[in-house]
């Protein structure tokens, strides 16, 4: 039997109904990887024994009649920016490589918690930098729709992995788009929670005041059912946020009668064709079920890509201080402190990596702070500023996720032009907001699209609720990738 | 500000402690250059008495009792560390030190 396209919440269900073992379904999960991620690239670490043991726990609760959680037996990959006790964690990157954390992310436990089977670990852009998992320096993950194209990035492997039906969901961080762009390349549904919404305890560091942990799934129930078990305060993030959590599962009503639906007009000036017909069908969706639609515009839009890679490389040079050879992690020996620094962070880190840290360390740089850095931040508050006035008039946002599906290996020349891949996602990240990708159909060429719903912060229930309407009306349905396991 | 200089580049490499060969200090000078070049974007905006965005959601710092929590014993934090010598990390000297390759093991 196979489990591939199983969702989450029906894996669960099951497991919890006796209808199939955890162990059943961890073992053809295993299989189905052995078998089908040579040729899509997603894992760069299996735990099979911690899966295993993490199962035969699971059966054996349930065979006593004891308690089991609410993603008993879901089979999961966790991208390898977040830390798991006793199984490597690269990043990505050859600086880490080998390193075996000493304990496990917030996000970790919280799945653990909730007996959901780790299978292993998914690939990454370096540092979770970049937006295609080119940036790797492991290995070439592939998108399960079109095997020459890229999957996204920066969680490729998160989306590749649960679009390939290796699991059921996967976790992803998102700092610029890094969890949505490559839900809509891949064809499946991707939720960046509102900034503090989920503790990044654990989490190795890009951007501090940009990343979020979130799901990426097959389903809209998936997502909200991911996100509950992994949002909430922790004491261990200063910026986690003390807020209730919403039984997010209960807000999947499929009504969208009345809510407004807005429509940026910066949002919709250049893309693909394939792409703008399916926004304008996935519109015209939501307001044949009682929504309503209102053009608005944010007028600083255009200055969230400069503002962005200004402030999250000034981010990262400063978190990536930490890769110094001195307590974990690769070192190249030297023969004074400086130099062993130096020697270690050139032969450790990648191409992008560096011209992040080059970037980021000249913005901060003593006297060009206030041309840079906190123009940057001033930059943010107006786009800030141009949301909480369109969440005035509406109640979420509804844009494309990318300007075009998924493009080819090595399309993008120039840093720069690999920069714009992003432009729709950021602005979402510097304010701090909740956003949805969700898949809206497919282009001519085979290639998913995904529609991004924004809302207001911590509004993830009406995020979900619109998403799981669009699924529903103008979603993939049952159609499965076409190049890479596709087939159960 | 852009384009820069390739000593402003290697100044740029010191202070983030980072070596590059040549050849990347080349692709960086004409690479940093372009992208800066489009970053002068936000130069012109007016921003005067626009306050700094620090969090993305508003929020004060929080402060705990200074007590003393349970943490990774040392023998498990240090387990990844390249070099050490019991619970102490080893370094090479800050001070190069002639003939030496900073094994670390100086008396």
């Amino acid at each position: 039997m196979s489990f591939a396209f199983w969702s989450a919440a029906d894996t669960a269900r099951r497991v919890a109904a006796g209808e199939v073992t955890a162990a059943q379904i961890t073992e053809a999960q295993l299989a189905r990887i052995g078998a089908i991620d040579g040729e899509l690239g997603a894992f760069l670490a299996i735990d099979a024994d911690g899966a295993r043991a993490a199962a035969a726990d699971v059966d054996r609760r349930r065979a006593a009649n004891q308690p089991i959680g609410p993603l008993a037996g879901v089979p999961i990959a966790l991208k390898d920016v977040l830390v798991t006790r006793g199984l490597a964690t690269t990043a990505g990157s050859k600086i880490l490589e080998g390193w075996i954390p000493p304990y496990d992310a917030h996000v970790v436990e919280r799945l653990r918690a909730a007996d959901a089977i780790i299978l292993g670990k998914v690939n990454c852009d370096e540092f979770a930098m970049g937006s295609s998992t080119e940036n790797s320096a492991y290995r070439k993950t592939r998108n399960p729709w079109n095997a020459e194209r890229v999957p996204g990035g920066s969680s490729g492997g998160s989306s590749a992995s649960v679009a390939a039906g290796l699991c059921a969901a996967s976790l992803g961080t998102d700092t610029g788009g890094s969890i949505r762009q490559p839900a809509a390349f891949c064809g499946v549904v991707g939720l960046k929670p509102t900034y503090g919404r989920v503790s990044r305890w654990g989490v190795v560091a890009f951007a501090s005041s940009l990343d979020q942990v979130g799901p990426v799934t097959r389903t809209v129930a998936d997502a909200a059912l991911v996100l509950q078990a992994i949002a909430g305060f922790d004491p261990r993030d200063s910026t986690s946020l003390e807020a209730p959590v919403p039984r997010l599962v209960d807000e999947l009503t499929g009504d969208v009668r009345g809510l407004r639906i807005g429509l940026p007009q910066e949002y919709f000036e250049a893309m693909d064709d394939d792409v703008r017909a399916a926004i304008v069908r996935t519109a015209a969706a939501l307001v044949e079920r009682g929504a309503e639609t209102v053009d608005l515009s944010l007028p600083h839009t255009g200055l969230a890509l400069a503002a962005y890679y200004l402030i999250a490389p000034a981010e990262a040079s400063s978190n990536l201080a930490r890769f110094d050879g001195v307590r974990y992690g690769k070192r190249v020996e030297a023969a004074d402190l400086t130099e062993m620094y130096a020697r270690t962070r050139g032969a450790g880190f990648g191409p992008e990596v560096k011209r992040r840290i080059m970037l980021g360390t000249y913005a901060l740089r003593s006297g060009y702070y206030d041309a840079y850095y906190k123009k940057a931040q001033q930059i943010r508050t107006l786009i800030k500023r141009d949301f909480d006035r369109a969440f005035k008039y509406c109640d979420v946002i509804l844009t494309p996720t990318t300007p075009t599906p998924a493009f080819a290996f090595g399309a993008k020349a120039t840093p720069y032009e690999m920069y714009l891949a992003d432009v729709f996602t950021l602005s979402c990240n510097l304010a701090g907001l909740p956003g949805i990708s969700v898949p809206c159909g497919l282009a001519g060429d085979g290639l998913p699209i995904g529609a991004q719903l924004l809302g207001r912060a911590l509004d993830e229930a009406t995020l979900l609720r619109a998403a799981a309407v669009i699924e529903a009306a103008v979603g993939l349905g049952e159609r499965r990738p076409t190049a890479i396991g596709g087939a159960a | 500000m852009p384009a820069l200089t390739r000593s402003e580049v290697e100044e740029i490499a010191l202070l983030a402690r980072l070596h590059l060969e040549p050849e990347e200090l080349e692709r960086l000078e004409r690479e940093l250059g372009v992208i800066l070049e489009h970053f002068q974007t936000i130069a012109a905006v007016d921003t005067a008495g626009v306050p700094a965005m620090v969090h993305a959601v508003p929020m004060d710092l929080r402060l705990r009792v200074d007590v003393a929590e349970p943490s990774l014993a040392a023998e498990i934090a240090l387990a990844g560390a390249p070099r050490r010598e019991a619970d102490l990390l080893v370094v090479p000297s800050s001070i190069a030190q002639p003939g030496r390759t900073g094994t670390g093991t100086e008396p």
